[in-house]
């Protein structure tokens, strides 16, 4: 099992994930430089961690959706294998068509860093097949531009084909306004393409899956991605 | 050729900055004032182009790059440089 963490300039949580996929989890991991030749062959999964790529500037992911390595991932995401998108990351992945819908400024104007609930809303993801039994996850976000916005077809589309995987929501699993960060439609925190092999979500799960730390429930992601890579529940 | 494009949210999407700014007009007192839409201004300078093919050109770069269609409406005018 190989995996690779795309670094654009302006990436910050680069190295976060890096360090939980090959120190907690021991996984075989390369970087992946977002420019020049790049082939992404060798890999199981690629990661687009969260940051801010090429400064966000025009809208968070525009101009890193032009880069060489994306479109080897949009290449990569299409022949079935699958794509991790973190924060900026899941920015990118609306921006390159690869998601629905599009991330725009939180509701209160304001950046949002603080640990949050999310509801897992379906464990029958490759992403979240490890959840089964844990409702509600805890995991800290920090973000500008996490405000989910997709139209009603499409939020429709979303719930028929059960790619809604979490939603912020309170310690008990309510998913109400009192509990929406950022404005999000439905108070959606991560979905999943209609094949299920590309996951976007704003929550930071690599800040919260080193043991040296009280707080594991990112791990479950990361447990989620392994088991699926190593028992082909893609396949 | 010159290019002045702008670019808004389309209806029905929340636009947090436009509703912060109109907040602030109104406890300024400009009550008049029943909405507000925030968005981007850019103007881009085009040689050797003429106007047909400069009006292909920004919607092309409109719909790729400038505005996200998913949330974003643009509109441009041209005139020639002067």
């Amino acid at each position: 099992m190989k995996c690779g963490v795309v670094v654009f300039p302006g990436s910050n949580c680069d190295h976060d994930c890096f360090h939980i996929l090959k120190h907690v989890f021991k996984i075989d991991t390369e970087w992946i430089w977002h420019k020049g030749d790049v082939d992404l062959s060798r890999f199981d999964l690629v990661v687009l961690p969260g940051g801010y790529s090429y400064g966000d500037y025009l809208r968070a992911g525009a101009i890193a959706k032009f880069s060489s390595v994306m479109k080897e991932v949009v290449r990569f995401a299409n022949s079935g294998r699958m794509v991790l998108g973190i924060c900026n990351g899941f920015q990118v992945l609306v921006e390159s068509g690869l998601l629905p819908g599009a991330l725009i400024q939180n509701h209160t104007q304001k950046f949002v860093c603080k640990t949050v609930s999310i509801r897992v809303e379906n464990v029958s993801t490759p992403f979240s097949c490890e959840c089964v039994g844990k409702t509600v996850l805890d995991i800290p976000i920090a973000h500008h531009q996490g405000n989910y916005f997709i139209d009603s077809d499409g939020l429709h589309q979303l719930v028929d084909n059960q790619q809604i995987v979490f939603r912020y929501s309170g310690p008990e699993g309510e998913v109400i306004d009192q509990y929406n960060p950022n404005g999000s439609v439905d108070n959606i925190a991560g979905i999943v393409n209609e094949d299920k092999n590309v996951m976007g979500l704003m929550p930071h799960p690599e800040r919260c899956a080193d043991p040296a730390w009280p707080n594991l429930d990112g791990q479950l992601i990361f447990k989620s991605i392994i088991y699926s890579l190593q028992h082909g529940v893609l396949l | 050729m010159i290019a002045k494009i702008h670019i808004t949210f389309k209806n029905g999407v929340l636009d947090p900055q436009g509703k912060a700014v109109h907040h602030a007009l109104k406890d300024l007192g400009y009550n008049e004032v029943s909405e507000i839409q925030m968005g981007k201004y850019l103007k881009l300078k085009m040689d050797g182009v003429s106007r047909e093919e400069a009006e292909n050109r920004v919607t092309e770069m409109c719909e790729k790059l400038f505005a996200n269609t998913v949330i974003e409406s643009y509109r441009f005018t041209l005139e020639t440089a002067k």
